[in-house]
């Protein structure tokens, strides 16, 4: 029984790794391009639920509309920049 | 299968290594081929060392004797139940449970971040492979779970009845999850500042495993305390014993991280700070581990001087010196894109809780640590509980007001006419409570401070609730419930916040009671008679006793118990039953009925939880009138009885101890007890579920549709404003 | 205020608070405390009356006596033979047994050492060398 499955297991662990090392070719480039891609995505994701979470602490009494008004306008032009940035790395 | 298992660990070891060469070379070349194998060879890891395990379980379950860790942990009469969990009660046995946790958890964080962090992925992997040959030499060279037991025994030596309890089952677990799921926000630090990603999307990706290590760590802790509470004979849920300690502080760092991390998210503030607290809660989390196997601290739980400690003590070193180079070595792309704006802002109460965490953590730390360091200076010493308790004391109580205040301020800052509107009804629920506080005559002013906070906190938090819902209604017009639910399913990190906050101050008060108006007494009663505790009249009513058989049929233990009434003005409330277990030792030289009452002994812990407060006993009867019984029962066994079969033996013994109970019963002497009365207790388990419950909702993904409506209605209204600007 | 002096500020604050925070914690560090002490450095240093010490080591076999809810047993050194006698009330630990490692506080009396009500930790024994499995 336990000889079974360590054949089974050496098999399956053979597999795993030998599998993958066909593709190989330097990828530096590319990944340096999508990490930064990626980055600009999480920073805009970030930058979203700041202006969700603004208009609801205004919602909720801990920002006069005044200052939200504000703050928003200058979260949502951060927001711009930030998509605007997306835009070009995606074209380039 | 000790052949087998040995190699299965051999396989994993030589698969983890390949891991981080692999990783390590394909991340210098970019090449994709041999990061993806380095990825994969973790889940072969994970892959031979669930295979192993399984093996030995298997072990356990059919009691093949033939293993030493099976013989000498497990035993025929050890319930199915328990011999699972029986593998974790071992060193090997639970480092192995470790190395599999490990190796698990890194599997499936890995899986699911593949598509992304591809930089960081292939160094993150290198550090846990580098975990993994850690755990897995240790496992292979030092300290094997397939030893073999020549000649195999009939019978195996049983678990230590003191953990036979459920949460027993689930602590270690538990723990040893929390701790090796901190291992990986480590190791992506540590990817992160190796390729200098140590932004957004660095935070997008480890505040999930994080959350989750810290959720795990926290019910591992929790579990401990209540096992603590219910099974063992003292009746406290909490020593400051430096092995719950250490399992404490990560989780401290970590609650620290997961609020100053919002800062950095926002603001790019404090980067150097949180990187330092990510690798500072996994050389935590390595630490704990250590500890409980080390044996350089006075504990409870210490497995003694082993030979565990050195590789131990050379790892953590190296993660500290490593940790510290990186640091240093990418300062400069750790600078702050922004400064604090003001001191009266939700920046401000993070920063600040911050402070208060690692104060306490570092509290916790120095005086664990002082037996060591104190002994390389001249003398050990050592502090106790009270010590702990008179600094963390004040410094939880400053956090239960910070729970409430960070909540109630905005971001960036918060002016006086906001301060107003958040804090009023607040301050005045904290002025009431302390206004009945001192009217009621409450003896404890820190514990009353406390409570006055509480009041105040929670009253931010319900406010916050309802003023969400409020608000929600007036967008949408939903009922009152529909509107919680979409409120919350919406801001899932807010309020699933707000109610883990709700759910430590409830914790936090229980704990604050439950020491401060704890009430105590140890007794000798005699059947009849009775004692007063706190508001109760306590009678000892009658002795009982039981000799009890496996399910294979051999003698397991016997237990001598008592029933004992509760009285409160007279009128009866309840009884509690509790009792002593007395299980046999191996000993060869003592006598068959001797060797039942020199064996363990554990307390089944008489308890009536009440949600205000709870009723706690233990009863240790008294054996020496028992003594001429036992003497005359051993020696009619070592007499011409000594010639009987094995089956007629078990029998006669039966009878015997049976005999010796129902005298005990029929004219049973003192027996002393334990009371205790504490109030509250039942608030700190309900406490840990709320935050339980409140972690899950924060963790829980967002509901996929709705945010990429939401992006694309933002998208389309930016684009529109893009076009007018 | 302009703001490098208000960071100043902060800075100055935060590090003084941390400054006597530490040092407050070194003073309760060596005030608090008890020295810890085998039964051969007990024996060997008198000990001063009315001061408490942390004693560790292993109950001596045989020794271990119970009268109503006190108990009387010798803590001998984890390797050695000498021992000193402890009288402790109230419930010991459960897994309290003759040759164990505990950890005690005591305080000298006469020719006792009288053990601190509920300081007494009995180290949990699974992990040391498990006993011999019957065969």
């Amino acid at each position: 029984m336990s000889v079974i499955v360590v054949l089974a297991v050496l098999a399956i662990v053979v597999w795993l790794v030998i599998a993958p090392l066909r593709h190989g070719h330097d990828e530096r480039a590319e990944l340096r391009a999508a990490s930064e891609r990626e980055e600009l995505e999480a920073r805009k994701e970030a930058k979203y639920r700041e202006i969700r979470d603004a208009e609801l602490d205004y919602r909720t009494g801990k920002l006069s509309e005044a200052d939200w008004r504000a703050l928003d306008r200058s979260l949502r032009a951060e927001a711009i920049l930030l998509l605007r940035r997306i835009d070009d790395a995606g074209v380039s | 299968m000790l052949v087998a298992g040995r190699f299965l660990l051999i396989v994993a070891l030589v698969v983890a290594l390949y891991g981080v060469g692999a990783s390590l070379y394909g991340a210098r070349r970019g090449n994709r081929g041999l990061v993806d194998s380095g990825r994969r060879a973790v889940y072969a890891m994970a892959v031979s060392l669930v295979a192993a395990f399984a093996l030995l379980e298997a072990a356990f379950l059919r009691s093949d004797f033939s293993s030493e860790l099976v013989a000498t942990h497990s035993s025929t009469t050890t319930p199915t139940f328990y011999r699972v969990t029986a593998i974790w009660s071992s060193q090997a046995g639970s480092l192995l449970l470790w190395a599999m946790l490990l190796s698990v958890w890194s599997s499936l964080v890995l899986f699911l971040s593949r598509k992304r962090l591809r930089e960081i992925a292939p160094y993150a992997t290198a550090v846990l492979c580098g975990f993994a040959v850690f755990f897995l030499g240790l496992l292979v060279f030092l300290a094997s779970p397939f030893e073999g037991l020549n000649p195999v025994p009939a019978e195996g030596t049983g678990l230590n009845p003191l953990l036979r309890h459920p949460s027993m089952m689930i602590h270690p677990p538990m723990l040893y999850s929390g701790y090796t799921l901190f291992a990986i926000p480590f190791a992506f630090a540590v990817g992160a500042l190796i390729t200098k990603r140590l932004n957004a999307d660095w935070i997008r990706s480890t505040r999930p495993f994080t959350l989750a290590a810290w959720g795990f760590l926290g019910v591992g802790v929790m579990l401990g305390a209540r096992w603590s509470y219910t099974e063992l004979g003292w009746g406290g849920y909490w020593a400051w014993d430096p092995v719950e300690n250490a399992s404490l502080m990560p989780w401290l760092t970590g609650t620290a991280f997961l609020h100053s991390v919002m800062i950095q998210e926002k603001r790019g503030m404090l980067k150097i700070w949180n990187v330092s607290l990510v690798l500072a809660t996994g050389i935590l989390a390595i630490l704990g581990t250590f500890l409980v196997r080390s044996g350089i601290l006075q504990s409870i739980h210490a497995f003694g001087a082993s030979t565990l400690g050195t590789p131990f003590l050379v790892l953590i070193g190296v993660l500290i010196a490593g940790s510290a180079a990186l640091v240093i070595w990418r300062a400069d792309d750790l600078r702050s894109e922004s400064r604090l704006d003001s001191v009266f802002s939700r920046e401000s109460v993070f920063l600040l809780n911050n402070l208060v965490l690692v104060a306490m953590c570092t509290v916790i730390f120095w005086f664990t640590f002082w037996p060591l360091i104190s002994e390389a200076l001249g003398d050990e010493r050592s502090v106790g509980p009270p010590t702990f308790n008179s600094w963390i004391g004040p410094l939880a109580i400053l956090l239960v007001l910070l729970t409430g205040l960070g909540p109630a301020l905005a971001w960036r800052r918060a002016t006086a006419a906001n301060l107003r509107r958040s804090l009023t009804i607040p301050v005045v629920a904290g002025a009431i409570t302390a206004v009945a506080l001192v009217a009621t005559g409450i003896g404890d002013a820190k514990a009353g401070l406390l409570f006055v906070f509480a009041a105040f906190s929670v009253a931010v938090i319900v406010q916050e609730y309802v003023r969400g819902v409020t608000a929600r209604r007036a967008m949408a017009h939903e009922a009152v419930p529909v509107a919680m639910v979409s409120l919350v399913r919406r801001n899932r990190r807010r309020y699933g916040g707000y109610l883990v906050h709700l759910g430590i101050i409830v914790l936090f008060v229980g704990i604050a009671a439950s020491s401060a108006f704890q009430q105590a007494t140890d007794v000798q009663l005699r059947t009849g008679q009775s004692t007063r505790i706190g508001d109760y009249a306590v009678t000892y009513a009658k002795a009982t006793s039981r000799v009890v058989a496996a399910s294979n049929g051999r003698l397991e233990r016997i237990d001598l118990g008592a029933v004992l009434q509760l009285r409160k003005d007279g009128r009866l409330v309840d009884t509690i039953a509790t009792k002593r277990s007395y299980f046999p030792s191996a000993d060869p030289s003592l006598g068959p009925v001797s060797s039942f009452f020199e064996g363990e002994a554990t307390s089944e812990v008489g308890l009536r939880a009440g949600g205000l407060r709870d009723v706690w006993t233990v009863v240790s009867p008294s054996l020496e009138e028992l003594r001429p019984l036992i003497t005359k029962g051993d020696a009619v066994f070592a007499g011409p009885g000594a010639k009987i079969s094995a089956q007629q033996r078990e029998e006669f013994l039966a009878a015997t101890l049976k005999g010796l109970t129902d005298s005990y019963t029929r004219d049973p002497p003192a027996a002393t007890f334990r009371l205790i009365v504490s109030p509250l207790v039942t608030w700190i388990w309900l406490g840990a579920i709320v935050v339980l419950v409140g972690g899950l909702i924060a963790i829980w993904p967002g509901p996929r549709s709705s945010q990429r409506m939401v992006s694309a209605g933002y998208a389309a209204r930016l684009a529109r404003e893009l076009g007018r600007a | 205020m302009d703001p490098s002096r208000k960071r100043t500020i902060r800075l100055v604050v935060a590090l003084s608070s941390a400054l006597l925070l530490a040092t407050a914690l070194i003073y309760t560090s060596f005030t608090a405390s008890t020295e810890t002490k085998t039964p051969s450095q007990l024996l060997s240093a008198a000990p001063t009356p009315e001061r408490s010490y942390e004693l560790t080591g292993k109950v001596a076999d045989g020794s271990w006596e119970r009268e109503g809810a006190v108990n009387t047993f010798r803590v001998r050194d984890r390797d050695g033979t000498a021992s000193v006698p402890i009288r402790y009330s109230g419930a010991v630990p459960d897994p309290f047994r003759e040759g164990r490692e505990i950890v005690v506080t005591v305080r000298r009396q006469g020719d006792m050492y009288v053990g601190e009500r509920d300081s007494l930790i009995t180290k949990c024994p699974s992990k040391f060398q498990t006993q011999a499995p019957r065969t």
